[in-house]
């Protein structure tokens, strides 16, 4: 995940790496019920395990929290009270649930084709959901700008559907432009959750349900649904931690900060700017994706549990 | 209501699953489709389900070509291979879905869904989900839930297949008796000729989608057409060169032969009884015994080719070694794409039957 964003080193901790915490803390308590039997190795093994989380991803975190309230409580609300802040968690929840809402549908939709029916061209559909977990944010953010930019083919189109419709939207540089990349980046985790359960139901209920004269919209309602609800959730978490937290590509179309910054362009502005206090208030606008963050891992750990249950 | 097929090709990719099959299936009749796994009896039924379209021929019902019906306008019933009933609903639910899709009234539904518990004997158990029932009770679900809407053609994928034996004869007793008194059409298909011929009033033996004959099930298992139906039905040996038998001479040399255990009789050498019938016997040596329930199977080899026949428990003892008297009755003779029975010649004027 978010490679440029490993590459800075500067924003470790941040949302989508909360689901890789989850797990390493699983791997460890897997090693700690096998420490009964004695031995030297499963000892190492979790010692080698929590330093790893310690230092991966609690110490980086804490950090954070410690630094953002280091120059006292008022400056912490001043930091996440500030114009451009308030500015850029608007941007980003926008961005996050329209997001979400394309992407729930079009998951659905994905799936259910790939799953419930045979049609020539399938593997291409089930390679091309894909293309946003293999391409680099940043290049899709690019191909956004080559697209819809200045220069780009589409953009005659663009304007001359403005032009119909009496609007003045513009896809690069503005808030439609920051939706887009965020959906495009969000796209395949709906369908990859959502793909694997439905394929191990297969089709014979639905099958069922059509002898029995049901349409198909009732039977997705009664039938499909309510097999698979619960990794539908789960996508969505997975969706939003994503969309949350996306850097690359949001930034390649998001040049206006006040405007169109989500929050992790206005922490890398405010870090970037490099004075003590730009850099402690970012510390303080970072502790709030952490909270976005934490809230959304505790749903994504009831879901998984609700989950688990319904199966 | 009857169903029939006509002229049905079906092809997967270059995969031939049905070939050029015809039949029909008149009103009320409860006819089987037998034949070993991977021969396309489900797709045969899936196209007149209508969840698979055959590439050319037509299917009718009732006089009308449905061929560019959907399957959700068909009103057939169908249960499922392992039932597919809908995991997350009850019992009552379940049932009830097929009359909920047509939008009917609460209490015709509430009606309708206990009369069918009534009917498959699930009484009080309408409020239980499908993992908390047997597979035999689940099997009356997915029955009940395909009667629901009242339709008037019932198809059946191996609806015995999923069922332990101990339960299955049962359950094939209690089918076909519900069949019966439902008074339905239905087409069922199954890989078990044992269940095919209790069950069913016909049966359509189907090949390598192909069908290879149709008819009831006595006179499939007395005049097989094809050699495939020959050697599927009964238990059968197929003999690679069946010459040179007393009574046989008419045989051309070099055939491949079919003689079911029941086609053999074995008796000692000093059996009085039958004397008159030794000049038409073999002799036949002993080389194995097996006990098979209530009967002995008797392997003996004549002319270096194995026989087997049934024995008697009632009657005297043998031994593995024992020379005896091998009377052949008939044998059908395998030709290219036919069978021909032929009896023992030589055995003309003597009543068989009696013996
Ligand atoms: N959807 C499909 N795609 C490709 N091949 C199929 C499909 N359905 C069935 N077949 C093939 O057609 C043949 C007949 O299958 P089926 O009708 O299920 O046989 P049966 O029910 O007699 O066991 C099998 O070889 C099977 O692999
Ligand atoms: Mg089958």
């Amino acid at each position: 995940m978010r490679e440029e964003m490993r590459d800075r080193g500067r924003q470790d901790g941040l949302s989508p790496k909360q689901g890789e915490g989850g797990g390493e803390m699983a791997f460890g308590n897997g090693d700690g019920q096998k420490s009964g039997q004695k031995g030297i190795v499963p000892i190492l093994l979790i010692a080698v395990g929590v330093l790893f989380f310690l230092v991966m991803l609690v110490l980086p975190l804490v950090e954070v929290i410690y630094r953002s309230l280091k120059d006292g409580l008022e400056s912490y609300m001043n930091a996440v009270t500030a114009e451009n802040t308030i500015a850029a968690l608007k941007v980003t929840l926008i961005a996050a649930v329209i997001a979400l809402a394309v992407n729930t549908f079009f998951g659905l939709c994905a799936s259910w084709l790939l799953t419930k029916f045979e049609f020539p061209g399938k593997h291409v559909l089930s390679v091309l959901i894909d293309i946003p977990f293999s391409i680099s944010p940043v290049i899709a953010g690019l191909a956004y700008i080559m697209t819809f930019g200045r220069m780009g083919w589409a953009t005659p189109i663009v304007e001359q559907i403005n032009e119909w419709l009496g609007t003045d939207i513009s896809l690069v540089f503005s808030i439609p432009g920051v939706v887009l990349a965020t959906i495009f980046v969000t796209f395949p985790f709906v369908s990859r959750e959502l793909i694997p359960v439905m394929q191990a139901q297969g089709s014979k209920e639905e099958e069922a349900a059509v002898m029995l004269g049901a349409r198909g919209l009732t039977i997705f309602r009664k039938v499909t649904f309510p097999h698979i609800k619960w990794a539908l959730l789960y996508g969505i978490i997975l969706c939003a931690a994503r969309a949350f937290g996306e850097f690359g590509a949001v930034y390649a179309v998001s040049k206006a900060r006040g405007k169109t910054f989500t929050l992790p362009l206005e922490i890398d502005a405010l870090y970037m700017a490099g004075s003590a206090d730009s850099i402690t208030q970012a510390f303080a606008v970072s502790s709030l994706l952490v909270a976005l963050a934490i809230i959304i891992l505790i749903l994504k750990q009831i879901v998984e549990y609700c989950g688990k249950d319904n199966r | 209501m009857y169903v029939e097929m006509k002229g049905i090709n079906k092809n997967f990719g270059s995969y031939e699953a049905a070939k050029d099959i015809s039949f029909r299936v008149d009103q009320g009749h409860l006819a089987a489709l037998l034949g070993p796994s991977g021969s396309g009896k489900t797709t045969i039924l899936r196209m007149i389900a209508g969840l698979e379209q055959q590439d050319s021929g037509d299917v009718i019902v009732d006089g009308n070509v449905v061929n560019h019906i959907p399957a959700k306008e068909r009103g057939i019933g169908f249960v499922f291979q392992n039932y597919a009933l809908f995991r997350h609903m009850t019992v009552f639910e379940n049932i009830a879905f097929g009359l909920r899709v047509q939008k009917k009234g609460k209490k015709e539904i509430r009606d309708r869904v206990m009369e069918l518990v009534e009917l498959v004997g699930l009484e009080g158990m309408h409020k239980r989900y499908p993992h908390q029932l047997s597979g035999g009770q689940r099997q009356r679900v997915a029955f009940a839930r395909a009667l629901a809407p009242k339709p008037q053609l019932l198809l059946l994928d191996e609806p015995f297949a999923a069922i332990d034996a101990k339960v299955r004869k049962e359950l094939r007793v209690w089918l076909k008796e519900m069949i019966a008194q439902v008074g339905i059409t239905s087409l069922f298909v199954t890989h078990d000729q044992e269940e095919a011929v209790a069950v069913a009033d016909e049966i359509m033996i189907i090949n390598e989608g192909r069908l290879e004959q149709m008819g009831k099930p006595v006179e499939i298992y007395k005049k097989p057409k094809t050699s495939f139906v020959a050697q599927f039905i009964g238990t059968s040996a197929v003999l690679d060169d069946f010459d040179g038998f007393k009574g046989f001479e008419e045989v051309p040399k070099g055939r491949k032969a079919i003689v079911r255990p029941e086609f053999v009789e074995a008796f000692k050498n000093d059996n009085e009884k039958v004397r008159s019938l030794i000049p038409a016997a073999e002799k036949g040596v002993i080389t194995d015994i097996s006990f098979r329930g209530s009967t002995l199977e008797l392997t003996l080899e004549v002319n270096g080719i194995s026989l087997t026949t049934n024995r008697s428990l009632e009657r005297r003892h043998v031994e593995i070694g024992e020379e005896m008297c091998v009377l052949i009755y008939r044998a059908y003779i395998l030709e290219e794409d036919d069978t021909t029975v032929y009896k023992n010649q030589m055995l003309k004027g003597v009543d068989v039957e009696a013996l």
